[in-house]
């Protein structure tokens, strides 16, 4: 009974939790729109006031900023592409009929509840540290002197391994249901059809899983845009601006350097950056979503 | 093209004998149905022959060449599925060109290929739209198109027309009929509704718990049934089969009348009753009589004089009684 009345009603019922999630989100905004046009730097107390458009101006021309932006693209793209290949191969593998199934479709969620500041710890230290990691120590098992150092000579690498490898159980598990809601009779209709292994993957499997890739990408993409405990806890962005992006960089201006108005600035800029992004995005892949 | 045989097919799912084991011939340009009861095995049989499930046992032979261990490509068979099992995310026309296309076949051939299966199936109007925007008979049709355009040996249809509403299915049942008029190529064809079975055979296959129970055309089964199964399987409404005295006194275990068979009379008789429920059809009217030997079924004429609790007497024509013995076999 939808009627005039019952409709005044329900938005009245749903009005206070919007007027929360409006004020959440407002007052920040506000906020740091606010910082980004004041001169705010906690070591210079004095030195207050409305600061034009100066904030961005250094920021953008902070001879860290282009390495941020690059480095932001970089890693999305590059945790990306791997999640989603990957995914896709690891849901065509957990998809086939074998003993412990759901024991190891758990398992293979597993990493997904890791949170982000362990999985980074563990992966530095257990696994890429050139001396006492899993890694060096299969290296020296072959007869080198100390493993390959990741964090020092790939630090953008080692973080895009680590991210990946938590994202990695999200794309799986997104493909694999859209891989198991796949028609039997349909792979067996492009089998009498003619098609052999590769083709019904090309041609039915794949078509079938664009929008769950749609969804995956997109999902992936917002939540990669802000990596930052990562860095954080492995190179802190470094060495140099080598692994350093944009999340970590508006940190780096707000907390080390102490300067919040430029920091506000930063984050202002990296909205931005993140809805234009999200325009393409939706623009380009957005319409898989509609059929 | 199209003779299909099948020696000693056994088909097991771990301990379960699904088939336990068949012979069967499928001759040249023939109309074959499978028939029977849900679970009877006669879908996992179409499988069998479709090379989607692999034999257990057995030999399956496609125009004499032994295509047991053949891979479904190679069998030169095409199914059209319960589901239809078009693929969503192609148009009409590519749905019916991707058998073509995986066969490598030049475009311009696929084009007229497809066009010229499109003619004869009326879907020329819809080439360019997808699955999703046709009606169920349209997307039939689609599927039955993607299977021509391969010029199969024969064709598997595996209950092509259960998801159709009843007009439809009529429709469809008289354009596959036709199709097989036109094309002169063997057909296959799986269903649980006997009235399928009866207007579209050459051949009835009539199949209960994995085993052939009688292969015949549909005028033989009806009229000498081998057993009680196949009796009270095929024809509508179904055959009265009575057991007990009246069975006894013509000598056999259970005795069986079809409907049509069963003269009805307000004064005499052999069996009395009382009429119950009468269902009119305009052209008939059945009857659902009560006597001492159960509900029995009666066809009467359109303009049947008869109402619910009047009595009567039906009395079986002696030439179209059908007699069995304990174990269900007819009686010569």
């Amino acid at each position: 009974m939808a009627t005039q009345h019952s409709r005044a009603a329900a938005r009245l019922m749903i009005s206070p939790a919007v007027g929360v999630l409006l004020i959440w989100m407002i007052v920040p905004l506000a906020m740091t729109l606010w910082f980004s046009f004041q001169q705010y730097n906690l070591l210079y107390p004095d030195r207050t006031g409305f600061a034009g458009w100066d904030n961005y101006r250094y920021f953008v021309t902070d001879f860290r900023f282009g390495a941020a932006i690059r480095n932001t693209l970089v890693l999305v793209l590059g945790v990306l592409a791997i999640t989603t290949i990957g995914g896709i191969l690891l849901a065509l593998l957990l998809d086939q009929p074998f003993r412990g199934q759901g024991i190891v479709r758990l398992l293979v969620l597993a990493p997904f509840f890791v949170m982000p500041t362990v999985s980074a710890l563990v992966w530095k230290n257990m696994f890429m540290n050139p001396v006492n990691g899993f890694f060096g120590h299969i290296a020296q098992a072959f007869g080198a002197q100390a493993g390959f150092d990741f964090l020092g000579q790939a630090p953008l690498m080692s973080v895009i391994i680590m991210v990946a490898w938590q994202w990695l159980p999200f794309a799986t598990l997104i493909l694999l249901t859209a891989l198991q809601s796949l028609d039997r009779e349909q792979i067996e209709a492009a089998e009498m059809d003619g098609a052999g292994a590769w083709s019904r993957f090309v041609y039915i499997v794949l078509p079938h899983m664009t929008r769950a890739i749609t969804v995956v990408i997109l999902i992936q993409t917002i939540f990669l845009l802000s990596v930052y405990a990562e860095i954080l806890v492995t190179t802190n962005g470094g060495p140099g601006t080598a692994s350093l992006n944009l999340p970590f960089l508006v940190y780096l201006a707000s907390i080390v350097d102490n300067d919040v108005g430029m920091g506000a600035a930063g984050g202002v800029i990296a909205i931005i950056l993140a809805n234009i992004v999200a325009f393409f995005l939706m623009r380009a892949i957005g319409k898989n979503l509609e059929t | 093209m199209g003779k299909i045989t099948l020696r000693n097919v056994q088909k097991r799912f771990g301990e379960v004998a699904v088939i336990p084991e068949i012979d069967l011939d499928i001759d040249e340009g023939e109309f074959v149905v499978f028939v029977g009861p849900s679970g009877c095995g006669k879908s996992t049989l179409l499988r069998l022959i479709a090379g989607l499930e692999d034999v257990s046992g057995g030999v399956i032979q496609i125009d004499g060449v032994d295509a047991t261990t053949l891979p479904p490509a190679k069998r030169g068979l095409a199914m059209v599925f319960q589901s239809y099992a078009l693929y969503p995310h192609m148009s009409v026309r590519r749905n019916i060109a991707f058998p073509l296309k995986m066969a490598g076949l030049p475009p311009d051939e696929i084009a007229r290929k497809v066009d010229a299966a499109a003619k004869v199936l009326n879907l020329s109007a819809y080439i360019d739209r997808r699955p999703g925007q046709l009606s169920g008979g349209q997307r039939q049709r689609v599927a039955i198109g993607r299977a021509i355009v391969r010029e199969p040996k024969a064709f598997l249809f595996d209950e092509p027309l259960s998801n159709l509403d009843a007009a439809l299915r009529v429709n469809m049942r008289l354009e596959i009929s036709e199709l097989h008029q036109t094309l002169k190529t063997t057909m296959v064809y799986v269903t649980h509704d006997q009235v399928e079975a009866m207007t579209m055979a050459d051949k009835i296959v009539v199949l209960n718990a994995g085993r052939v129970e009688q292969v015949g055309s549909p005028l033989e089964l009806y009229r000498t049934p081998r057993n009680v199964f196949v009796a009270g399987f095929i024809g509508s409404p179904k055959m009265n089969l009575i057991e007990g005295a009246a069975a006894a006194a013509e000598g056999a275990a259970t005795i069986g009348i079809r409907p049509e068979h069963l003269d009805i009379s307000s004064n005499a008789g052999t069996w009395a009753g009382t009429v119950g429920i009468s269902e009119h059809l305009g052209s008939d009217t059945f009857l659902h009589v009560h006597s001492d030997h159960g509900t029995l079924n009666v066809r009467a004429g359109g303009e049947v004089g008869l109402r619910h609790g009047d009595r009567v007497w039906l009395t079986p024509q002696a030439d179209k009684l059908h007699r069995f013995d304990a174990k269900g076999a007819r009686i010569i």
